[in-house]
């Protein structure tokens, strides 16, 4: 292609679990992009397929759990003739370093992309130091 | 019926095999340039007509162009990340940039009969078969 790079797919990883269930249904780890500003630390996931009353965001200390559930009603009726990825629930939890206002938390869900913005405590921003 | 199980877990764990076993099947017929190509492309069979189900999160529907010639259809765009400047990543696993696949179906396709539908970041195009292609039932006189 004359483009030059072309956009390769990132093939969906499978979540580890440390106890199994008891149908062997299988969790997705969504692909994520988090980044800091001096205010907040925004966290953003792709769960294609997923809306909004199915997510679920849970801070526990510093653990940040996110989960997604796929509503896969849409596939009734239809039969694959050829698959390139698979479905599934989507799931992932983070170990926060930062400390988290938990009250200002703000989360939104558009066109299968879940940002959530997460504002920095008063007393973790940075400051800066004057020099006397 | 893929799935007719009351345990939505079971019935998930259905659709998980079925698409399983169709990974990469040969339906295509080799037709089609790019497995690993991106978007990732699923194709159904829904009645006599056909469906591809296609995960997009995150795009801009003015960024995304479909054409339909014959048997083929075409499917290019670019997705674009909108964060502030500003901020320093701390993980990056999204994808980025501008794509350009085509996918080739070995069925007589109703071309003006395609439509796509864009909801939570998943694509789908509905393929009409041609009529003349719809199988017939023979009559044994």
């Amino acid at each position: 292609m004359a483009k030059g790079h072309e956009l390769q797919v990132r093939e969906k990883q499978e979540v580890a679990k440390d106890q199994e269930t008891t149908v062997p249904a299988r969790y997705y780890v969504p692909l994520t992009d988090i980044f800091e500003s001096d205010d907040a630390l925004t966290v953003v996931m792709e769960m294609p397929g997923v809306v909004k009353d199915n997510v679920s965001v849970d801070l526990d200390n510093d653990q940040l759990q996110i989960e997604g559930k796929l509503d896969f009603s849409n596939y009734e009726s239809m039969e694959p003739v050829y698959t390139e990825y698979n479905v599934g629930h989507y799931q992932r939890a983070f170990t926060l370093s930062n400390k988290i206002d938990r009250d200002k938390i703000s989360a939104d869900l558009k066109d299968g992309v879940l940002t959530l913005v997460l504002p920095k405590a008063e007393e973790m921003k940075p400051r800066k130091i004057e020099i006397g | 019926m893929l799935f007719a199980r009351s345990d939505p877990f079971q019935a998930l764990f259905d659709l998980q095999s079925a698409l399983d076993s169709s990974l990469r099947s040969d339906w295509l017929g080799g037709t089609t340039a790019g497995t690993g190509s991106f978007p990732p492309i699923n194709m159904f069979q829904k009645g006599d007509d056909f469906v591809a189900v296609i995960e997009l999160p995150g795009i801009n529907k003015a960024d995304l162009d479909i054409q339909a010639k014959d048997n083929g259809i075409r499917l290019s765009g670019k997705k674009v990340a909108d964060y502030p400047e500003d901020v320093s990543a701390h993980r990056r696993e999204r994808i980025f940039g501008s794509f350009d696949r085509t996918i080739s179906v070995p069925i007589k396709v109703d071309a003006d009969g395609i439509k796509a539908e864009y909801r939570d970041g998943i694509l789908a195009l509905f393929i009409p078969r041609a009529e003349e292609d719809k199988p017939r039932k023979v009559k044994i006189s």
